[in-house]
């Protein structure tokens, strides 16, 4: 199209396209389709699976944001949307279904249960999905409010818009998602007081030698 | 290369089981719509026998009602039965004032009245609608939870949660009725019937969804019984029980309303309970609003049980006196060393807690009686013999919860 | 047991006539504690004659298991006993209910099943075994009902904590180059 139209002359003070011509870089191209055309799984486990139903449902109508074409198979989505808390039991049927969806995809954790746990600080109940798998955007609320879901769609709709790559270099960095604190077992650290006194030091020394 | 002639003699006998197959249903699954799992054994499309599994959901509320005060526990059996958590909430606190020994005033009685019948209609709306759903019938899922937004509303209007209430506290309830919420139940009281009686046209004659749940799980009267069923599903197989009537409790000694059942005891049926007890809870919340009293709608602040209006703790030296007393951790409620169980009619059957108290405004246990464990327990007595698309049309219909299954 | 001076407070306070039910099984199996609380009939019955006791009550119309549960008693004051079984019976033609508890012990608490009775205890005593570890004779299939079966612990038990003994972090993380 662009090449049957006259090379533009060195005079000339632009590029002359036809109205039907878009130029971009691939990159945007294929963001600007995937954004369009999120299809969520609803891993739907607890009281939010309700309000993502409601969100689905005639009043909210989730289908005016290009996103309700809910499949409940993980090889046809391209979203997942954990709605609920996940406990022990579940969690490795998550993770599962996450490994069998296809890339490009991304994670809506949603509700204060799949964030952090929530008010279910017990046993059974995993303290944030995002111990265990990727997360790309939280939604607060206990369960939140459908406008609230649909806000995070249209916020994960701009990251991908932003950030998006057509080959997923994004998705390569190691440090998209860094470890919880309490996976990671860190030495308390020492006060400035303590870090000075000679004493504790050589404690600290003598504790790391190893005997002979 | 030989073959060994004994080894082709000695071919096992083929069995019938050798020919059935094994197929997993759930725990992610669109119509489990929650957390169920179902390992089917199937012969052909004919479902040979089935085994439950649950726990996929399982978050310790028990264990958590033993660390928490009995008005903060209200919060957590929100998340129990989400589809109707107004009745767990009245359920809970019922429960608790049976160990105290508390009377409710008759204004707050029958405000919980009402809202355990708004909860009864979302419940059964979702639930029947859910049915619909999986046996093809979208639109009917629509209507229904296009109503279920108006009872979301009110209830906002309410308490200012449209979903996680946490509405009722021991000796009353949050939120007094305002005049906006009253209109707002009475305008749906206007609009529902309507809406109810084009979702019986769109089902209840529907040649698809008459063929898929009549004489489909089918469930005797005395094995409900025997199996414990509660609620619904046991009227829908003729059992005449309904602790609203039996055992009447908050104030429904002094309405009008009919217990509905059927004989068929098949999913059909369980639809139609469904329906008709959405007809007499409106007839039931219609009467209470009606008759609503006047007066207070917390038990009084002599009784150092529910929190005194702000009003009366800025006024008066009483309030103030009882608000310190409340929020002070050991000069609480008096809590007998007692042991209670109390239930109440939920959505989904007989839904109570047994409550220890051992002297402290915790509960020493709190366990639930959950109507789902109970009626899931009896899916594969259901199934046995039907087809694989049956399974679907039988789970809707027991309406299964599963943070209520698996609490 | 545990609610002796309650019992006994309560029974000199209104003093409710003896339920006819209460009678019989005290015929049958000997005489037991049972008192009335908030119009709540309750009884306690030895361990090694729950069966009995429970098939004599469903027998006497109490057709309907409402529930099978338990609790520990182990930081209960005055307790004397560890694990308390409740039963709790229901009637559908009278719409009685009534409240009937064993008590079991350390080390191998173990109680009859009672699921020839009602069908309804099936599920509800595996819960009860997976909460709490106490082991039913006589049931069909004593599997965990809740939890994972790899799960060693019996979390409703009072000396098991609220948040767990780690069992919940104890799971591979995947990242974005795993998936």
């Amino acid at each position: 199209m662009a090449l049957t139209q006259p090379v533009a002359q060195p005079g000339s003070p632009s590029l002359e396209l036809p109205e039907n011509v878009v130029v971009s870089r691939l990159d945007e191209l294929a963001n600007w389709c995937r954004k369009n055309s999120l299809w969520p799984m609803p891993f739907a486990t607890a009281c939010c699976g309700i309000e993502l139903m409601a969100t689905g449902a005639a009043k909210h109508d989730l289908a005016r944001f290009g996103a309700e074409v809910f499949r409940f198979s993980p090889r046809q989505c391209d979203l997942m949307i954990v709605a609920g808390r996940v406990v022990m039991k579940m969690l490795p049927v998550l993770q599962r279904i996450w490994q069998q969806m296809h890339e490009p995809k991304w994670c809506i954790s949603m509700g204060a249960c799949a964030s952090t746990g929530g008010v279910f600080d017990t046993y059974a109940v995993v303290q944030g999905i995002d111990r265990f798998i990727p997360v790309d955007m939280y939604v607060p609320g206990c369960p939140p409010r459908p406008e609230q879901l649909i806000q995070a769609i249209i916020d994960l709709q701009d990251k991908i818009q932003r950030e998006g790559t057509i080959t997923g270099r994004e998705f390569n960095t190691r440090q998209r998602q860094l470890r919880k604190r309490a996976l990671v077992e860190l030495p308390l650290p020492l006060s400035i007081d303590a870090a000075r006194n000679p004493n504790l030091q050589r404690a600290l020394a003598g504790a790391a030698r190893p005997q002979d | 290369m030989s073959i060994a002639p004994a080894e082709q003699e000695t071919r096992p006998e083929t069995r019938s089981e050798d020919y059935l197959w094994t197929l997993n249903f759930g725990p992610q699954h669109p119509a489990t719509h929650t957390t169920l799992r179902l390992v089917l054994k199937l012969e052909g499309e004919r479902v040979v026998d089935a085994d439950p599994e649950m726990g996929y959901l399982h978050s310790g509320f028990e264990k958590i009602g033993e660390h928490l005060t009995f008005n903060q526990y209200v919060t957590v059996t929100d998340r129990m039965n989400y589809i109707s958590p107004m009745a767990n909430n009245v359920a809970w606190h019922h429960a608790v004032e049976t160990l105290l020994g508390i009377e409710l005033t008759p204004r707050g009685s029958y405000i919980r009245t009402i809202i355990a019948e708004l909860a009864r209609i979302s419940d059964h709306l979702l639930c029947n609608g859910a049915v619909g759903l999986d046996t093809g019938a979208f639109t009917f899922f629509l209507y229904g939870f296009y109503q279920r937004e108006v009872i979301y509303d009110i209830f906002e209007t309410l308490c200012g949660a449209r979903f996680t209430n946490s509405y009722t506290r021991v000796g009353g309830v949050s939120q007094d009725f305002t005049p906006l919420v009253i209109e707002k139940i009475r305008s749906f009281l206007k609009t529902f019937p309507k809406t109810l009686d084009d979702m019986e046209r769109l089902l209840n004659r529907n040649r698809i969804f008459v063929d898929r749940t009549k004489g489909v799980g089918l469930l005797t009267k005395e094995e409900a019984i025997n199996r414990g069923a509660t609620g619904p599903v046991a009227r829908a197989s003729g059992v005449t029980r309904d602790l609203r009537r039996d055992e009447p409790y908050l104030a429904y000694a002094d309405l009008d309303f009919q217990v509905c059942c059927a004989s068929a005891g098949d999913c059909y049926a369980r639809y139609l309970v469904r329906m008709q007890e959405m007809r007499e809870s409106l007839k039931i919340v219609e009467q209470a609003l009606e008759n609503l009293p006047e007066g207070p709608v917390n038990v009084g602040i002599d009784q150092r049980t529910s929190l005194p209006m702000k009003q009366q703790v800025y006024s008066t030296i009483e309030g103030t006196i009882s608000h310190f007393e409340l929020a002070m951790s050991n000069r609480g409620f008096d809590v007998p060393s007692e042991e209670t169980y109390a239930a109440i009619e939920a959505p989904n059957g007989e839904l109570g807690f047994y409550i220890v108290g051992d002297g402290d405004e915790r509960a020493y246990r709190a366990r639930c009686r959950p109507p789902s464990v109970l009626h899931f327990a009896m899916f594969p007595h259901l199934i046995r013999g039907h087809t694989l698309s049956d399974v679907v049309a039988v789970l809707g219909s027991l309406n299964i919860i599963a943070a209520e299954l698996d609490r | 047991m545990t609610h002796a001076s309650d019992t006994s407070s309560n029974a000199a306070a209104d003093a409710p006539p003896i339920s006819p039910h209460v009678a019989a099984v005290e015929q049958a199996c000997g005489p037991l504690e049972h008192s009335v609380y908030r119009g709540q009939q309750r009884m306690v019955v030895p361990a090694e004659k729950s069966f009995e006791t429970l098939a004599l009550l469903k027998d006497r119309g109490f057709d309907l298991l409402i529930d099978v549960s338990c609790v520990d008693y182990l930081e209960y004051r005055g307790a004397t006993h560890r694990y308390g079984l409740i039963y709790l019976l229901a009637s559908t033609t009278t719409n009685e209910r009534l409240t009937v508890r064993a008590f079991v012990d350390d080390p191998e608490p173990t109680v009859a099943s009672v699921v020839p009775l009602w069908q309804a205890a099936n599920w509800l005593e595996r819960e009860v075994w997976d909460m709490f570890g106490i082991h039913f004779t006589g049931h069909p299939d004593l599997r965990r009902l809740v939890m994972p079966e790899a799960f060693t612990a019996h979390p409703l038990r009072k000396d098991y904590p609220l948040q767990g003994r780690g069992e919940r972090h104890n799971f591979p993380v995947i990242t974005r180059d795993h998936s």
